[in-house]
């Protein structure tokens, strides 16, 4: 069992811990999830929250800890660092997808936010439609603003874009 | 490495940001209207949260673990500046706090990405951009108000006013500024204090609104030595009411 416990299997079987606000999304699709160290029986795994405020990261700390445990290792640790600093970007496709799937637009993808307009007219994850508006930048979570679509008339959540 | 000074700036950013933190969650349940209530008790989490990770590194540099440093301080021992244990007061005095405030925290956190103690720069990239949502809430009511109705632009207007003294004691120096400037850890108050003047200043112009002069005033110092306000002593009596009660309390 041990011997099959290689850094890709490791990576793909932690998909089933999902976030605790979005359960549809995966924390490695997320990106949250920054560093996978295996020896032996022990691993080392680095995440990095989405908000430095997030109050879901200790939850999470602990499902990656007993996922981990569950796969065979005997010492776990799971560690918060900000060497690495998570945005947006680092959600991958099938993150996004999950997201749609919950019901959130996705963040625009943005390489360097320089300006906020970037929150206007995000795509309704109901109609596709683009004719919608920010109504809040700040939402039910950190990491959620709040649209309006205009043909929908409903209000929506995004996960914001944040670098 | 320069251990005292790197303490002192990190109290002092983690101070402001923890204090500000529970004046803003004050406004849950109070706020104008509905999107003002979230916006305020979610800068509220951000600041508290970005408190947490400046107090876990001061806990790694051997100081008290970040809950004991929060709720069981004395107050003259917490190195904010006066303005941010200041009561909400009215919204006008919120905002303009928030703008004040928040302008010079996105231009102090920009500068310590920079800073040669890495564990601070690496917090601060990320804090940074967190920042971009809190200047912007507090651009755009300082433009909607200050282009608004005659009674908002006085009410805001004499907010400015009020709030100037107090603002200028963000600017107080540290007494190791020269070191921390030489070893490159942190810019220094002089060069953060010009660079918000101006950015505040590019809101400003396109309002009704007037700024103070910036030498005009004497600041209202005493906060970075840990001379405080009742406020600040009400404030921390109130926040550490559950721990004292109950130490081992988890919720």
């Amino acid at each position: 069992m041990k011997d099959l416990l290689t850094k890709d299997v490791v990576w793909n079987k932690l998909k089933v811990v999902k976030d605790p606000e979005i359960p549809t999304l995966s924390l490695v699709d997320m990106g949250i999830i920054r560093e996978l160290n295996i020896e032996g029986d022990s691993v080392e795994v680095v995440i990095t929250p989405t908000f430095v405020g997030c109050p879901a990261i200790e939850m999470m700390k602990d499902e990656i800890e007993s996922a981990l445990l569950s796969m065979g290792f005997q010492n776990v640790l799971v560690r918060v660092s900000f060497s690495y600093q998570w945005n947006s970007d680092m959600i991958n496709e099938a993150g996004r997808k999950s997201l749609v799937e919950f019901g959130l637009a996705p963040p625009p993808q943005h390489q360097l936010i320089e300006d906020i307009e970037i929150l206007e007219r995000i795509p309704c994850p109901a109609c596709k439609g683009t004719n919608t508006e920010l109504r809040n930048s700040f939402g039910p979570t950190l990491c959620r603003s709040i649209h309006y679509c205009n043909d929908c008339k409903e209000a929506f959540q995004q996960f914001k874009p944040v670098n | 490495m320069n251990t005292p000074a790197i303490k002192e700036l990190l109290y002092k950013i983690g101070d402001d940001q923890l204090i500000l933190g529970h004046r803003n969650s004050e406004w849950t349940g109070l706020g104008p209207i509905l999107e003002e209530d979230i916006a305020f008790c979610s800068m509220a989490q951000d600041k508290i949260g970005q408190s947490l990770a400046i107090f876990s590194i001061l806990h790694e540099l051997g100081e008290p673990d970040p809950d004991t440093n929060a709720f069981l301080r004395d107050a003259k021992l917490f190195k904010n500046c006066q303005y941010v244990e200041m009561p909400i007061g009215e919204f006008d005095f919120s905002i303009v706090r928030h703008f004040l405030f928040d302008n010079a925290e996105a231009i102090r956190f920009k500068h310590l990405t920079d800073s040669s103690f890495i564990p601070l720069a690496n917090l601060s990239k990320k804090i940074k951009g967190e920042l971009k949502y809190h200047t912007m809430h507090a651009n755009t009511w300082i433009k909607r108000l200050g282009n608004g109705s005659k009674e908002s632009i006085d009410r805001v207007q004499k907010a400015l006013n009020d709030s100037w003294t107090m603002a200028l004691g963000m600017f107080e120096v540290s007494p190791y500024e020269a070191e921390l400037i030489q070893e490159k850890i942190f810019v220094g108050e002089k060069v953060i204090m010009q660079e918000w003047y101006e950015s505040i200043s590019a809101t400003i112009e396109g309002t009704e609104l007037s700024l103070p002069d910036l030498y005009s005033s004497k600041p209202m110092l005493g906060g970075r030595q840990g001379l405080h306000t009742e406020s600040l002593i009400k404030l921390l009596d109130e926040m550490s009411e559950v721990i004292r009660l109950d130490p081992e309390a988890e919720w």
